[in-house]
């Protein structure tokens, strides 16, 4: 399991350009493929059959994306609520495959106050263990 | 530029309306197979916000082999949360499609829109995923 390192960033300290704190991920296993295909849904078999993924030109299975995006989506949630979040959007630029290690970035474009609430835009994406990026994307969440 | 490998013609076709009942069990496994610590997901009382990505439904006449599928993007809008017990009427059309020269040559780009409303009809989610043909 994957633990936060740092302190939840509050509100106030948010303000056009703050980086935020960084979420590691755990490696990536296979066995973890195997349950996120169970789980979401995706049997595409070049996510869980080396043999299958050779077949098509890859080296090995590779991550689903939407485990990245899953890992931003988790990111989300540790800094501002699982139920904050009004958009989300990522693009999948990068494979990722069993033994990397995603760490999820952020920083803050944008926040608008109306009110007792903070629409706040977040730049966000997920980098593996040699600072690339595979996973880029942002999001617009609502903070009381 | 070439014609797309999946017609035009099926722009705007959609699935059947299928309601989905959203089970604490589903969110649960869900947010335990990403690792996610999020309390509420944990639980199963707040579904993390990919978890639309388990509804899945067909497009008739929609069939591609799932060995040259490229996922490019994937959007979501929330008008509210998901939470276990939520009984969710879905439907899938496909948006668009088009054929755009990319880092493997020319692939097929097509634009796949879910969404989900619940029992009296007020929009809860909206989900685009962008799929790559190549």
């Amino acid at each position: 399991m994957s633990s936060p390192v740092t302190a939840r960033p509050q509100i106030r300290d948010l303000s056009s350009g703050t980086s935020l704190p960084e979420l590691r991920k755990e490696p990536i296993t296979k066995q973890q493929l195997v349950r996120y295909a169970g789980a979401s849904g995706d049997f595409n078999l070049i996510h869980t059959d080396d043999e299958t993924a050779r077949q098509v030109g890859l080296e090995g299975v590779i991550a689903h994306g939407m485990l990245s995006m899953a890992f931003l989506g988790q990111y989300l949630c540790w800094l501002s609520g699982p139920e904050s979040v009004r958009r989300f959007e990522v693009r999948f630029v990068g494979i990722v495959r069993p033994g990397d290690v995603l760490t999820c970035r952020g920083r803050v474009k944008s926040v608008a106050s109306k009110s007792a609430d903070h629409e706040v835009l977040i730049q966000m994406w997920a980098e593996n263990q040699r600072g690339e990026q595979v996973t880029v994307g942002d999001a617009e969440v609502m903070i009381r | 530029m070439s014609e797309p490998i999946i017609s035009k013609d099926l722009i705007g076709r959609q699935s059947e309306e299928v309601l989905i009942e959203v089970e604490r069990g589903a969110i649960r496994k869900f947010a335990e197979a990403v690792g996610d610590t999020t309390e509420a997901c944990l639980r199963g009382d707040v579904a993390p916000p990919t978890f639309p990505t388990t509804i899945r439904i067909p497009i008739p006449g929609l069939t591609y082999d799932l060995a040259r599928v490229l996922h490019g993007g994937q959007e979501y809008r929330f008008d509210r949360p998901i939470r276990a017990g939520d009984r969710l009427r879905c439907q899938t059309q496909l948006t668009d499609v088009y054929a755009r020269q990319g880092r493997l040559g020319e692939m097929t780009f097509l634009i796949i829109e879910t969404n989900g409303r619940d029992d009296s009809g007020k929009p809860v989610f909206t989900g685009r995923s962008t799929v790559i043909l190549r």
